[in-house]
């Protein structure tokens, strides 16, 4: 049995059935409830998150913003697995993993509203921004894996995409590269079945996105990615590796995709809805929760804290995002260059100061 | 001081670097054991050691992409593209990447890379490895373009490109790469990146080239000398951003410009510079500025190419009608 019979092939590694039921003995690190509980609370906080943002975006206030529902556990499974110094190169649609590093929700809220600001967060400096052109992300965690290994003090660059991203040449070439030079590198698939309208079956003929690894060299891992247990261990493992001077791993991570591509998508021109509610069966949260209470380390009390208080953390950062006036129009031309040439300089003077 | 060829000026050059900086590393397809295929790196890797040096699997996007991301994370990588014409690959990461990231991070990451590639015709080279695409690369906001047109300049120009905190993209006339020797002083200084260069001052007839048109205009002029006309030339250099201001300033004093360039004519940087003048020195033109450029066509095979490539003939003709306009 598996955790999500749509998805998961045999060798699929996953510790929770869709019913919170250990299949086998979980990792030392879900031992306790703490773990647990905190991979659970970021989870319920991503996605009050994306359905705040929904909301804003419907009501004009904000651009338009690509959903993680569903797929919660595997940027937060990810993330929480990751050492304070690892680099992560993120897509699009890993705000859980991004809100675990220490981007805050009005950093993310300003990116996705459209203010340039939202990427110049406090924390974690090192890491990337969202990356929009799919793959493209796949050689620059390849070229932070080279300054890493340069450096020497056992970082690792961690980066994710989606489905569609293992189509492109981007993605092979980085996965050669990382293979070949052996460097400290995990890339992570969230495999949500759907590349806007594409759906898996038709983006490729391999048996598992994972197995691309095998002509990289790479070893492979396709984990049921809505287990943030299982997202977190193969991760842990993996960073294991690359840290030991053992070379890079990609990971396939299982989910689906329970909301439209982006809210400029109507997913209902291409997929049926009674596909979308099987999902919704093995959906993440719902799973750890099952998994908590049934080991009593979780009540109802607990769950209306939490959601209450994701609740306000979520309104207290729109509000923040909401009162902030835009950047200058001169800001366009900030940072363009470390020192502006003379005729940027000179249009940055004639934009002013309004 | 020695008298180098421009291709052991560039290898001084990234000699240097290396030396000077440990945070310098070189990447590319042939740059370490065969020293690159023009030799670039000769001896480097033996020097500075492969992981200083090193040679990339065959993949010019991840070139280019690994590049952004050591840059960002603190390298000062400097990565090699074969030929021009096989740099098409790299431009989503030039473009959306290296051009943007300081920007669109607000000054949180930054990007300082040179990606150097060999460009430009001949040398009769196999097709696809003679392209000037310059032009493409220097309509991208955020990204320097720079062209060096002798060894001296190779030498100093892409040191300045190395030290810069901002993405170079560094073109070599491959053309120049043994066409000329002169000395070249190992002093580790570094040329201005932004400023074009007048190679020879004159009065009536202001010359815009770069690259290994810098020497096809320089042997225009001295015939033109012959005849009483006074050529000033101007090594553009960098193409972007352009040093408008000595441009303009020259035009001021000659009232007429010819731009060479081997790209081709339509939205070639040549347009750029004409559109500039009319623009800001209308009222000091004495004839139509006119542009002496490859033709709009593919780059022909090695027999035409020198058919197709501007030469000091033809900018004698084109000065010869700007002359007699006015």
């Amino acid at each position: 049995m598996t955790g999500n019979p749509d998805l998961c092939q045999p060798d699929c590694s996953v510790f929770l059935d869709a019913e919170g039921h250990a299949l086998r003995a979980l990792p030392d690190f879900a031992q306790g409830s703490e773990a647990l509980v905190a991979l659970y609370s970021m989870m319920v906080k991503t996605r009050t998150f994306d359905a705040k943002a929904i909301a804003l975006q419907r009501t004009g206030r904000l651009g338009t913003y690509a959903s993680s529902l569903g797929q919660e556990a595997i940027s937060v499974g990810v993330a929480s697995a990751m050492s304070e110094a690892d680099v992560f190169l993120p897509s699009f649609r890993e705000h859980g993993g991004q809100l675990w590093r220490g981007v805050t929700m009005e950093e993310l809220l300003l990116y996705w509203g459209g203010d340039e600001r939202g990427n110049d967060f406090a924390g974690p400096r090192q890491d990337f921004p969202v990356c929009v052109p799919v793959a493209s992300q796949f050689p620059h965690a390849a070229g932070v894996a080279l300054a890493l290994a340069h450096q020497g003090a056992g970082g690792v660059a961690v980066a994710m995409g989606g489905d569609g991203a293992t189509s492109k040449g981007d993605f092979y070439e980085a996965l050669n590269l990382i293979g070949a030079w052996k460097l400290p590198a995990v890339f992570v698939i969230n495999n949500n079945q759907w590349a806007i309208s594409m759906p898996r079956a038709e983006q490729t003929r391999a048996e598992t996105l994972a197995q691309k690894a095998v002509a990289a060299g790479l070893p492979d891992e396709v984990v049921d990615g809505n287990d943030v247990i299982a997202v977190r261990e193969a991760t842990m493992r993996a960073l294991d590796r690359a840290r030991a001077g053992q070379g890079g791993t990609l990971i396939e991570c299982l989910s689906y995709r329970l909301s439209d591509h982006t809210t400029a998508d109507d997913a209902s021109r291409y997929r049926e809805d009674d596909e979308v509610s099987r999902h919704w069966k093995a959906e993440p949260l719902a799973r750890l929760r099952a998994h908590l209470v049934a080991e009593h380390a979780w009540s109802k009390e607990d769950e209306e804290n939490l959601l209450r208080d994701s609740r306000a953390e979520t309104e207290a950062a729109a509000e923040r995002y909401l009162a902030m006036p835009p950047q200058p129009a001169r800001a366009m031309f900030d940072h363009l260059y470390a020192k502006a040439p003379p005729d940027i300089a000179a249009l940055a003077k004639e934009m002013g100061d309004d | 001081m020695t008298d180098l060829t421009m291709i052991d000026a560039i290898c001084m050059a990234l000699s240097r670097a290396l030396e000077d900086d440990p945070d310098v590393i070189i990447f590319g397809e042939d740059v370490g054991i065969d020293g690159g295929v023009f030799r670039a790196t000769d001896g480097l890797m033996q020097r500075f050691g492969a992981t200083r040096v090193r040679d990339t699997p065959l993949a010019e996007t991840v070139i280019a992409g690994m590049a952004v991301g050591a840059a960002a994370q603190g390298l000062r990588p400097v990565a090699e593209i074969q030929f021009m014409g096989f740099l098409y690959s790299a431009i989503d990461q030039l473009a959306n990447h290296a051009a943007r990231l300081r920007n669109r991070t607000r000054g949180r990451l930054t990007c300082p890379m040179v990606l150097r590639a060999p460009y430009g015709g001949g040398v009769k080279a196999p097709e696809h490895h003679s392209e000037s695409m310059e032009a493409m690369l220097a309509h991208i906001p955020g990204l320097r373009v720079v062209v060096p047109s002798s060894p001296a300049r190779a030498y100093g120009l892409l040191l300045a490109a190395i030290r810069d905190p901002d993405p170079v993209v560094f073109l070599e006339p491959k053309r120049l790469y043994r066409a000329l020797k002169e000395p070249v002083h190992d002093d580790g200084v570094a040329l201005p990146l932004d400023r074009a260069q007048v190679v020879r001052p004159g009065d009536d007839l202001t010359i815009v080239a770069w690259g290994a048109m810098v020497a096809d205009a320089g042997k225009a002029a001295d015939a033109l000398a012959e005849r009483g006309i006074s050529v000033e030339l101007i090594d553009l250099s960098s193409l972007k951003p352009i040093d408008r201001a000595t441009i303009r300033a020259s035009v001021q004093k000659t009232g007429r410009c010819i731009i060479v360039h081997e790209a081709p004519l339509t939205a070639g940087l040549g347009a750029e510079i004409a559109a500039d003048l009319a623009e800001h020195c209308l009222t000091s033109l004495l004839a139509p500025v006119i542009r002496v450029t490859g033709y709009d066509t593919v780059m022909p095979y090695a027999r035409l190419e020198d058919r197709y490539m501007p030469d000091a003939a033809r900018i004698q003709a084109s000065a010869q009608q700007v002359m007699e306009f006015a």
